[in-house]
């Protein structure tokens, strides 16, 4: 698992690339606790790379949502495969979390 | 083709069981979503059994054996851990309140029990044996 990151406009973005699982989502924990990530008006998760994530990768984004909305920073995904899609469609997650097929949409929220 | 893999209880091998159980079924002209949702529901068996029942202690292992009889999909999972996982005590979970407290774990049973047909966990002397079934379409 590799993360990317640039930042843009107040917007940084985390470009995931591997497979999220219980032993590589400390990673993305790591990442989305530090405390400057509050200071971005929108954190967006490229997802193109991502082949796959469980319950612990999902976990990871669960536990920071509610930090994330209370400092009013929009967390989106994008580019999302269908087979990783599913995953969160499986839990409802789709419905809880922002999910949009493309950056240029993710950019525009 | 090999059906059975003995692994050492650590994170590390999270991903050799996933390969080992997606190379499996890929013999079977399954799509990628669903290979994908039967790899994930072993992953996160696997990962209690190793985290949470053996402690990551890599001295300690794991033997996964897998089978498809009738087109049913079924895998064996044994250990001699001397902590079981007690069904019996499962609740769904509530989503918004895993969202409102910021928790991080505990979806990894909902995914299992919403993708499997039949999740069964036993108790048989020494060892605990959890047996996953999938009807394969």
């Amino acid at each position: 698992m590799k993360i990317n990151q640039h930042t843009t406009d107040h917007t940084l973005t985390l470009v995931l690339d591997g497979e999220l699982d219980a032993s590589s989502s400390v990673l993305l924990d790591t990442e989305l606790n530090q405390p400057s990530i509050l200071e971005n008006q929108k954190v967006l998760i490229d997802c193109q790379r991502l082949n796959y994530i469980s319950s612990a990768g999902l976990g990871v984004f669960i536990s920071h949502l509610q930090r994330f909305q209370d400092a009013s920073v929009k967390l989106v995904f994008f580019n999302m495969q269908e087979k990783v899609h599913n995953v969160f469609e499986i839990l409802g997650l789709d419905s809880l979390l922002t999910i949009v097929p493309s950056e240029a949409e993710a950019t525009a929220i | 083709m090999k059906n059975a893999i003995r692994v050492s209880c650590t994170r590390r091998n999270l991903k050799v069981v996933r390969d080992f159980v997606s190379e499996f079924l890929e013999h079977y002209q399954l799509s990628e979503l669903h290979i994908n949702q039967i790899v994930l529901a072993v992953d996160e068996v696997v990962a209690n059994l190793i985290i949470h029942g053996n402690s990551e202690d890599e001295s300690r292992f794991l033997d996964v054996r897998l089978t498809m009889q009738e087109r049913e999909f079924g895998i064996e999972l044994e250990d001699e851990s001397s902590t079981s996982y007690s069904p019996s005590s499962y609740r769904e979970p509530d989503l918004h309140e895993f969202v409102r407290i910021g928790k991080k774990g505990g979806v990894g049973m909902m995914l299992v029990n919403r993708i499997m047909d039949r999740v069964e966990f036993t108790t048989e002397g020494l060892h605990n044996i959890c047996r996953l079934y999938k009807k394969i379409a």
